[in-house]
């Protein structure tokens, strides 16, 4: 489905960023240069949880993008991210998803570095029998594996490839640290990750997460089950670059609360759930909001859903292939019922979500669609032409905002 | 143990998987008792001693609504699956709780015809045979691989 060439090159029929060309999901120079600009560019991209990094030596071996990276604590307590490959041959160094090491070994020639990427050992540097040997120039302390810059917020670790990419807070904007920072209030842990293998383009998958306008549409189950009448207005917070965002939605807990009750005596509705447990919840936050979906550009979605807190990681695999990790997270809070609520919850979200399970699909839908038949652009006017935020969420704008920080990254 | 344990256990093993295949979802939850566990979960979590998987019932009633939804809620592709079921080893039969685990392979179909080999893994049964016939307390289905294809529709 790849094709290049000039006659196929991606044109943007205006300045604008409410008219996208759906060639942006089908070319595959435009994806080389993705990787180059987007993910290794002024970007912060997630990496792993703090959690996850305890003791000196603790590493977690992830991606960036298609680049493989590797995180690890070091034994002065700091966090240290490189791209996973030796200097030597190019070889992958570290195999395993995750593990504590003294230090990283190259399985290939036996090339050594100490956990903040400095080269500390080579095999044979001095030769075997005093023949052969690395020549006399070769000076170790002159070799580190490529770093990336590591910044932490509310037990997230990021990691950015550019030296121009401003600070992680001013970079999010004050209300995406704000909204992070509201989810992410205590100790997390990991309740399980899946991945889910999507057939389309990573950006179909991310924009559909900044995409307001079409829950309610295309997730049919709490309409069919008359669960999220009761929601009351949002809002949008985009901020100035345009690429992280988020949503939000407040629930009257207690109208629900005793709409359950009254579920028997309930006779409009040919449909009710059998089992409430898989919507019962309680206001952790105390704000009343029940949904929080905030993205960071250019792959990460931290998401509130109801009783249901998990990071989402968008890896791109080729232009119409995206990994999508789901990371299910719980607090130090949580006692055995709280626990027991996220997990039947979890029904929600993930590759069998009840109000998730359309969005695996929908990308591969429309990047069959677009199959050598990829001229022309799409709409993106709901709600106006601008990336502003906003109190409602019948809009496109954060899919808007999206593609303002896009152009910008990619100079289009 | 007898020989009808050992029947009655394979029965229900292989209604379990033709009422998936054959699209007889709404009689899948009369295999199980109610509370009971059903759980779809990656290897690498389930070794881990985590909790989450990709589907969970804890109740008959989550179960129905599991298959309310596929039918009239939920919208996908259609498909559906077939299942071989490898070995069936039962492991243990204590106070009427027969511990039993078998191998499986599953491939799904989709309406246009494409066939691939959709999910791989054990299940791990606890099977009440006090009753007649027997019934699933808890069965959890721990699958090889961290990856699900675009997602997962039916249960498995």
């Amino acid at each position: 489905m790849s094709q290049s060439s000039a006659e196929h090159a991606v044109v943007w029929p205006s300045n604008g960023i409410s008219q996208v060309p759906f060639r942006v999901y089908t070319d595959q120079d435009q994806y080389a240069r993705e990787q180059e600009r987007l993910f290794k560019g002024q970007t912060w991209n997630y990496l792993c949880l703090t959690v996850e990094l305890t003791k000196p030596g603790d590493y977690v071996s992830t991606t960036v993008g298609e680049t493989a990276v590797i995180v690890v604590r070091d034994a002065k307590g700091a966090i240290n991210a490189f791209v996973n490959r030796c200097i030597h041959r190019g070889n992958l160094l570290c195999l395993e998803p995750r593990g504590n090491v003294k230090a990283f070994s190259c399985i290939y020639h036996g090339w050594v570095y100490n956990l903040g990427g400095q080269l500390t050992g080579v095999a044979f540097e001095h030769g075997v029998q005093r023949q052969g040997g690395m020549p006399a120039e070769f000076r170790k302390e002159e070799h580190t594996l490529q770093p990336l810059r590591v910044a932490e917020l509310g037990g997230l670790v990021f990691g950015t490839f550019s030296d121009a990419t401003p600070d992680l807070e001013t970079w999010l904007g004050a209300d995406v640290t704000r909204g992070l920072l509201r989810v992410m209030n205590r100790t997390p842990h990991i309740l399980g990750r899946n991945t889910q293998v999507l057939p389309n383009n990573w950006k179909l998958y991310f924009e559909n997460v900044k995409d307001t306008y079409h829950a309610s549409i295309l997730h049919l189950f709490l309409t069919t089950f008359r669960i999220n009448r009761l929601t009351m207005p949002g809002g949008i917070f985009i901020n100035r670059d345009g690429g992280n965002h988020y949503s939000y939605a407040k629930l009257d807990y207690a109208a629900e609360d005793a709409e359950y009750q009254n579920a028997h005596l309930r006779s409009d509705s040919e449909f009710r759930l059998e089992d409430n447990s898989v919507v019962e919840s309680v206001d952790e936050y105390g704000d009343g909001v029940s949904v929080q979906i905030l993205t960071i550009m250019p792959g990460m979605v931290l998401q509130q859903v109801r009783n249901t807190i998990a990071v989402r990681v968008i890896r791109p695999r080729g232009i119409d292939k995206t990994e999508l990790e789901w990371i299910h997270i719980g607090f130090d809070t949580d006692d055995e019922a709280m626990t027991e609520r996220r997990l039947r919850q979890g029904n929600l979200i993930g590759p069998a979500g009840y109000i998730a399970m359309e969005d695996g699909f929908i990308g591969g839908f429309v990047q069959r669609a677009l199959h050598y038949n990829d001229e022309g652009a799409g709409i993106v006017m709901m709600g106006g032409h601008d990336a502003d935020s906003q109190t409602f969420r019948a809009s496109e704008a954060a899919i808007r905002g999206f593609w303002k920080h896009y152009r910008a990254l990619m100079g289009e | 143990m007898s020989m009808d344990i050992r029947q009655g256990i394979h029965d229900l093993i292989g209604d379990y998987a033709e009422r998936i295949d054959e699209d007889r979802l709404e009689e899948w939850p009369d295999l199980f008792g109610d509370p009971c566990r059903y759980l779809v979960i990656s290897r690498s979590n389930f070794e881990a001693g985590m909790k989450q998987g990709i589907m969970y019932a804890a109740t008959k009633g989550m179960m129905l609504d599991r298959v309310f939804s596929i039918r009239r809620a939920n919208l996908f592709e259609p498909h559906r699956y077939r299942h071989v079921i490898g070995p069936i080893r039962v492991k243990s039969v204590e106070a009427n709780v027969a511990v039993v685990h078998s191998h499986f392979m599953v491939a799904r179909i989709m309406q246009e015809g494409a066939t691939t080999l959709f999910a791989t893994g054990r299940y791990l049964d606890r099977i009440d045979v006090s009753t007649t016939p027997f019934r699933f307390q808890e069965r959890i289905v721990v699958l090889d691989s961290d990856k699900i294809d675009t997602l997962l529709a039916i249960p498995l």
